[in-house]
This record gives C-alpha cells, structure tokens and sequence, in this order.
C-alpha cells in the first residue's frame, strides 16, 4: 500500500483552513464586524433582517434594526460551491433525506448559536481572536458532538436522499442570485441597518470575491467544523481537525499582525460572559450539526452541490434567526436575551433527544 | 455490497467500518452516490489495509476493497 504524503493528506484542508483565517481578519479590516469576518450564523441571521423576518434592536429614528444587511459573503459561498461543483461534475441534485426533521434541528441549532453569538466558524475565529468564552464554547460543542457521535454509532439516520430534478437543485443557488441582485438594486423593501453590526460591512465586491473564492476551497476540502471534531473521535481521522486548527492559526497571526489580539474573557467584540450559556448554546450547536451532517458552513457548500435538504437547512437557519431576534432569545454583549432562553434550550435537548432517539435504525445494506 | 447510496458522511464510512468488524472480509463491495463519500470510504479502507478500486455504477460510485 503507498503512502499517502503529508502535503497530500493535509495540504488542501490546511490551505484552506489558513485562507478561511486570513478571509476572516481581511474582510474584518475591510468593515465587518469585530471577531466576526464571516460568521455563518450571524450573516443568515443579517439576512433574515433585510427580508424584515426580523428588526431586532430597531431604531424609530433610521427605522432599521441592528442586524439586517443581505451579506454577500453568503452568496458568495454558495455560488462559489455551484460553480466548482458543475466543473468538476459534482453537481447532483438530491434530497429527500427527512427534510422536515432537518429544518427543525436547524431551527434549534440557530437558536443554540444565537444564544452563544456564532457559529462554529465564528466560534473559531473568536478564539483566534483572544475571546476566552469562546473556549467555553469550544467545550459544550465537543460535548454536544459526543453526545451526537453516540446516536450515530447506534445507527442513527435521516434515512437516505434521492435523486431529484435539475430544477430542485438548482433551486437554492439561484435563489442566491435573487439576494444578489435585491442587494446590488437596494430596493426600498428590502432593509439595510443604518446602525449597528448590520451597518458595518466590507465592500461588497470585495466580500462576494472572497467567499467565492472560499466556496470553492470548501467544496474541494469538504471542510467541516463539525466534521473535524467528529472524526477525530469517530475513525482517529484528523484531517479535517487540521484545518480547524489552521483557522485559529491564521487569525491569531493575524490579529497579532494587526495589534487585535485582546486575551480574556471580558469586553470581547459581540460576545458575552455567561459561562453556563456559552456551553449550553453550543452544545445545542454540535449535537445538532452531528444529526445534520455537518456545521453551517458545510451546509451551505452543500446546498450549493445541489443537495436541496441542505438548501431546507439553511432556511432552517435563517428561520431559527427570526425566531431568537423575534422572541428574545439571541444574546448580545450585555448577556442572554430576555425572551424564555432557558426554557427554549431545553426545549431544543428535549427535541434533539427525540429525533436521536427515534431515527435510529438497522442500516440496511 | 455495502449499499450506502443516498447516506451522506459519516454514514458510509460506519457502514462500511461494521461491516469490517464483523467480518473482517477479504473483499467487500461499496456502493455510494457522492465523491465525497468515496474520497472518505477510500481513505477509510486503506487505513484499514485494504486496496481500493473505484468503478462505475449507473452513475453512481463502486468501491471494491480487497486485502
């Protein structure tokens, strides 16, 4: 048997980890906001607010919320995904694979993220950042991966997908155009935060190029912040852990390089401090992505595959968003929401529970 | 055959993985419907000594792994 070489093994997913870092601390420079450069979670959450899904923090006097902007970096992503995908001939359009279950853990996974203020993503580029909760996260996603890891040895599924039409697969990518095209326009009715994270952006070109370019990479690696906990545990696989921790790397450096780097736990960029939420939230956020198949990110790359239960994921997510901002349950820098976070949190274990429990089956060769 | 088309990762590859525990097979036929499952299947297989050929199947992908 030959061996595989290092470069080989590791190379694509630790460039790729190492650009996501350095895409990360370019588009903060460029205007995002703080620790953030591209957050999955926090950018469908933006663009459930300029679809006025929701107007959290909104402000009588600009008449806009906080968080609404239709991020390029999302499209970006996506579209960068489709187009590698067509190229190398790994555009199949499938679903079908328990969709209604798969928007109902995406709707609690946000809700998780929103709770913890990032995705796994953004999870880690606040600890490249010096974000010291972030670490606190870190440790309820490992749990909540455990926790899923334990389902799926038992032979827990979502039951398998089916081809479908060009049309369905096709369905979500274009949809991104639509965003596109609504963002370039800025029509009156859709809405664009004059304050707040959602007023702060990097040039739109500038975001779109790097996510293309991001897309891409991440549908090649098949990079996965999930994924790379998991199979650690799962099959001593630590391929796509390497590319997590090139991720921290980048940005630290990065951050160094740009005099960012800010250790502790306190006043950090958009988070907060309360210990017990930042785990239980993220914990929700790994046990979730477990049953999913994969954190935010990856289910964006998908969707832009052609795989249309990502494509229901994703508007999982952007729902989920809603949902928190709506209701009061997304935390900001001043701690959680004033909406029933410990009640909803418990209520997402209970429904993860559920789904682990009942999707377990023979897998049927 | 391990048929696991229509399972997306990590599926496939405890599929397959069982199926190496219980049996320990000389030869064992893989079926998936995604690259990125056969990039996964293939890397799982030679971890575990196997050799991999990969071949067309409708479409789809087959993998025969052979100690």
């Amino acid at each position: 048997m030959e061996k595989e070489s290092f470069v080989k093994r590791y190379g694509l997913l630790i460039g790729t980890g190492l650009a996501v870092g350095a895409a990360a601390v370019l588009l903060t420079a460029l205007g995002n906001p703080a620790n953030m450069g591209f957050c999955i979670a926090c950018f469908l959450r933006d663009i459930a607010g300029a679809l006025n899904l929701q107007r959290a923090g909104f402000d009588a006097e600009v008449g806009t919320g906080i968080v609404q902007y239709i991020r390029p970096e999302i499209i970006g992503l996506v579209l960068g995904s489709t187009v590698i995908a067509f190229v190398r001939k790994e555009f199949r359009p499938k679903g079908g694979s328990s969709p209604m279950l798969r928007f109902v853990i995406a709707v609690f996974v946000m809700i998780g993220a929103l709770v913890f203020l990032g995705c796994p993503l953004r999870m880690v580029i606040r600890i490249g950042g010096g974000d010291g909760n972030a670490l606190v996260g870190l440790a309820g996603f490992v749990i909540g991966i455990l926790i899923g890891i334990q389902f799926l040895t038992r032979g827990f599924s979502l039951r398998r997908a089916h081809p479908q039409s060009m049309a369905e697969g096709l369905a979500f990518p274009v949809l991104m155009l639509g965003l596109l095209a609504l963002l370039l326009v800025r029509p009156d009715f859709i809405f664009f935060s004059a304050k707040g994270p959602g007023s702060q952006a990097a040039p739109v070109l500038a975001a779109l190029l790097v996510a293309l370019v991001i897309g891409i990479l991440a549908q090649r690696s098949r990079l996965c912040m999930v994924g790379g906990i998991r199979d650690a545990v799962l099959f001593r696989d630590f391929r796509l852990i390497s590319a997590f921790a090139a991720i921290i790397l980048a940005v630290l450096i990065g951050n160094l390089a740009l005099g960012k780097f800010t250790p502790g736990f306190a006043e950090q960029p958009i988070a907060h401090t309360e210990w017990l939420w930042n785990l239980l939230g993220m914990a929700l956020v790994g046990w979730g992505s477990v049953l999913l198949g994969g954190c935010p990110l990856r289910q964006l790359i998908l969707a832009g595959e052609g795989n249309s239960d990502s494509a229901v994921t994703v508007t999982g997510f952007i729902v989920g968003a809603a949902i928190s901002h709506n209701f009061g349950l997304a935390s900001s820098g001043a701690g959680i929401g004033s909406g029933p976070v410990a009640l909803t949190v418990i209520a997402g274990f209970v429904v993860l529970a559920a789904i682990s429990i009942t999707n377990m089956q023979k897998l049927e060769s | 055959m391990v048929d696991a088309r229509g399972y997306s990762c990590p599926t496939p590859v405890i599929m397959v993985q069982k199926a190496v525990k219980d049996g320990a097979p000389q030869k064992l036929e893989v079926a998936v419907d995604n690259q990125c499952s056969v990039e996964n299947v293939t890397r799982f297989a030679k971890n575990a000594g196997y050799q991999v050929q990969v071949s067309d199947l409708d479409g789809d992908f087959k993998l025969t792994l052979t100690k």
